[in-house]
């Protein structure tokens, strides 16, 4: 293989390699949250209802939307429509970013009824509500985390659709960062069921 | 590398635009950063080697010797945390993989050149950290390597800094993994089949498919240690309803698989080693590729034999127990077929053959040993003891560091073009080989006798082996800095080194010494395996 050539398929195969790392580390919280769900059923299941289930669903639509926008700007830019892809792309963002307002209204709610890790109204309460309530915000988290990520990595990718650096013949990059971007989604389709739904 | 001149043979070390440092720091050529690796790694071995010493020292002699008891803690768990996370797990993978896996599947750098790149980044800036950390906050860190809670989310010392070092540097490894599986896939030679890819590279390729595997959850394991730090989530903590058992579990689902990103690179340089100077070709060549992935499969699914002694259910005990006597076929299988490469083989003793012998009697001792730490009768009697210190130094110094060395002894006058003097080379091998055995065999027999590890002090009645092995670590050493000093002088100074003198077959054998910037100036046609060299029966 010679290296001047860019090889699309080597570049999707190590960012799928690299998402699956991704699942495994949130595998690791899923690992602890069904040994204390084991544990404590009674307690998550309270402290599931103590979560509003209205911000959840928001949620989840929001980026499902994003998703089906990400997934669309990759056929915009492979038929060479850079205008499309550009605004296709700008709402996947503009979701992220409602994804983003959403939850800091959830959790300021939370910190306003003194639920938040360590805080003295989960001390005194039972230990499985506590262990749940640092899962959820371990959780979300996490992929709040990811989501900002992933929103600055849009954001570049915009950049260099507008460039002219991603094109319709060289745009494996945003094939990628949207693939990114489903892993987000994806990991968001277990949490809510797990912290909104269960019971 | 102001000796440039005394390099002199051009090739990659000429041929490139910019000069001084950012011709290295910022090069995306896997040579230099194999390099640039290889320095890192050697010079964290050698700061480990040094806390290795102050740790014996203090065991000379029952009672307070050199240090503090706190001071003691700390030199345990920074000598652990610098030779496991800076020394072994990138050793002979990043450096070594760097400078020879791209080359030998015929290809002009690794896949992802950029990210490599950022790979040695990471490792940098996690190496800073982790050193950072040892000098700020409340001190350097005393948990063990291990970082068990409960006592590393309530020590005062700087054990958060530390974690996100050790963190980073578990995004350093996954990356170069992503890059080695991608490469192997992606970028082999025409005519190089699954089956002719050395073994070495094999070896590799099973690495990094651990590193990619397994990382990951050593990652969520640190970051709940700093969060637990940090905001108090509870997860661990008994009081609150966690389980401290639990954070065992996710380190050691992760770290015993890491155990094999230590030594099966070790086990691929062997490989590649013991045909070259026994004249024959691999004996098993599809049992030893295969062993690999066995091994990194099988040893995926053991991590509990480390926790037999914390309250796991009998039947756990029971299926763990059985799961690791399972690794140990295919790691048996390898050293049964490098016994056989070397039947009625014309064996040459130089150097990196020496090293490669010395690490399967090494490695084999210290494989042994686990078996008494798999079965969990005779771990519950040794569990702790110093008998696990030498178990895992037999495996990880005796194998992985004596695999490191036989590599540094076989490959880097490729890429120097000079030489490193035999004679030193070894009396430098005999002198660590004894004083390696000289310590830690003595401190099986102190373990098996019951005395503990991590401890400061210890009864009068350990004190005579006490002092045998700290003068073992005295020889050792001496053998240590012999080698890594002739290797040094050798490379910038020694003789010419061109051709193939070894008589090698993979690819690394067939370009200009040292290589030029993009290993080959046509690209090459694979024609036959990696062991069918001259004088081995094949013309
Ligand atoms: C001259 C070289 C070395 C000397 C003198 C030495 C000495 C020691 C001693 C005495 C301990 C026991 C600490 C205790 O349990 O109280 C120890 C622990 C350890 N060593 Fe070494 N060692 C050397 C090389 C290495 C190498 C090459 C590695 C890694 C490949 C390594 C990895 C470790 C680890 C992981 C521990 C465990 C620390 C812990 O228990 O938390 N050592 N070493
Ligand atoms: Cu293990």
């Amino acid at each position: 293989m010679s290296h001047q050539e860019k090889d699309s398929f080597g570049a999707k195969l190590g960012m799928w390699l690299f998402l699956f790392t991704e699942m495994l580390l949130f595998g690791g919280v899923f690992i602890l949250y069904s040994v204390y769900l084991n544990r404590y059923p009674k307690e998550f299941g309270l402290g599931g209802h103590q979560l509003d289930l209205v911000f959840g669903a928001t949620n989840t639509v929001v980026l499902l939307t994003s998703s089906l926008f990400a997934a669309m700007s990759v056929t915009a830019i492979k038929r060479g429509a850079k205008r499309l892809t550009l605004g296709l792309l700008s709402v996947t963002i503009g979701c992220a970013l409602v994804f983003l307002c959403i939850k800091y209204l959830e959790w300021s709610a939370k910190f306003h009824h003194g639920i938040y890790p360590n805080s003295p109204k989960l001390i005194a309460g039972p230990p499985g509500e506590s262990i749940f309530f640092s899962l959820y915000y371990l959780t979300t988290g996490l992929h709040g985390i990811h989501v900002v990520i992933g929103g600055i990595l849009m954001t570049w990718t915009a950049v260099m659709v507008q460039k002219g650096i991603l094109n319709s013949t060289d745009n494996v990059t945003l094939e990628n960062v949207t693939l990114y971007w489903h892993l987000v989604d994806l990991v968001w389709i277990f949490i809510f069921p797990l912290y909104y739904l269960i019971l | 590398m102001s000796q440039d001149t005394a390099i002199g043979q051009g090739g990659f070390w000429r041929d490139t635009g910019r000069t001084g440092i950012g011709s290295w720091i910022f090069s995306t050529d896997h040579k230099r950063i194999g390099l640039m690796y290889l320095y890192c790694v050697l010079g964290f071995f050698l700061v480990g080697v040094s806390l290795g010493l102050l740790i014996r020292l203090e065991l000379i002699a029952p009672g307070p010797t050199i240090v503090t008891a706190q001071t003691y803690n700390a030199l345990f768990t920074v000598h652990g945390v610098v030779m496991i996370f800076l020394f072994i797990i990138p050793g002979i993978p990043a450096s070594f993989g760097n400078l020879v896996l791209p080359i030998q599947l015929g290809a002009r750098d690794v896949a992802f050149p950029r990210v490599n790149l950022l790979s040695w980044w990471l490792y940098a800036i996690g190496a800073v950290i982790v050193l950072v950390s040892l000098f700020t906050g409340g001190g350097a860190p005393d948990t063990g390597w291990t970082f068990y809670v409960p006592f590393s989310a309530r020590t005062t010392t700087n054990v958060s800094l530390a974690v996100f070092g050790v963190f980073v540097l578990g995004f350093s490894s996954i990356l170069t993994g992503i890059n080695f599986i991608t490469t192997i896939h992606r970028m082999r030679a025409p005519g190089m089949t699954w089956t002719r890819i050395p073994l070495f590279a094999w070896s590799l390729y099973a690495t990094a498919w651990v590193q990619v595997l397994a990382t990951p959850i050593i990652a969520i394991t640190l970051l709940l240690v700093i969060t637990e730090r940090i905001l108090g989530l509870g997860l661990f903590d008994p009081t609150r309803g966690g389980d401290p058992v639990m954070y065992q579990h996710m380190f050691w689902i992760y770290s015993h698989p890491a155990v094999y990103i230590m030594i099966l690179p070790g086990m691929g340089v062997i490989s590649d080693i013991i045909p070259v100077f026994s004249r024959k070709p691999i004996f098993g060549y599809k049992m030893i590729a295969f062993s690999s992935l066995a091994i990194a499969a099988a040893g995926s699914a053991v991590w509990g034999h480390h926790m037999y002694t914390s309250g796991m259910s009998d039947l756990g005990i029971l299926v763990f127990s059985f799961l690791t006597f399972i690794v140990a076929i295919p790691s048996a299988i390898k050293v049964f077929n490098w016994v056989s490469t070397m039947y009625k083989g014309s064996i040459s003793l130089e150097a990196p053959m020496l090293f490669a012998l010395s690490f399967i009697l090494l490695f084999s001792i210290g494989g042994l040993s686990g078996l008494i730490l798999g079965a969990a009768a005779t771990d519950i009697h040794v569990h702790d003891t110093h008998f696990v210190v030498g178990h895992f130094h037999y495996v990880m110094f005796g194998g992985t560091g004596f695999a490191f060395f036989a590599a540094a002894h076989y490959w880097l006058p490729k890429y120097y073009g000079r030489r490193y003097k035999e004679k030193p080379a070894i009396v430098g091998w005999i002198l660590m080989f004894v004083g390696f055995n000289v310590m830690y065999f003595t401190m099986q027999v102190l373990g098996m006798e019951g005395m503990p590890r991590r401890y400061y002090d210890y009864l009068p009645e350990f004190a005579r082996l006490n002092l045998v092995a700290t003068v073992g670590s005295w020889i050792l050493v001496a053998g240590i800095i012999i080698v890594v000093w002739n290797l040094w002088r050798g490379l910038f100074r020694g003789e010419p080194f061109t051709g193939n003198p070894w008589g090698g077959a993979t690819l690394e054998w067939s370009i200009a010494t040292p290589p030029p910037t993009e290993n080959f100036d046509e690209d090459p046609v694979v024609t036959h395996g990696p062991y069918e060299f001259k004088g081995a029966g094949v013309p």
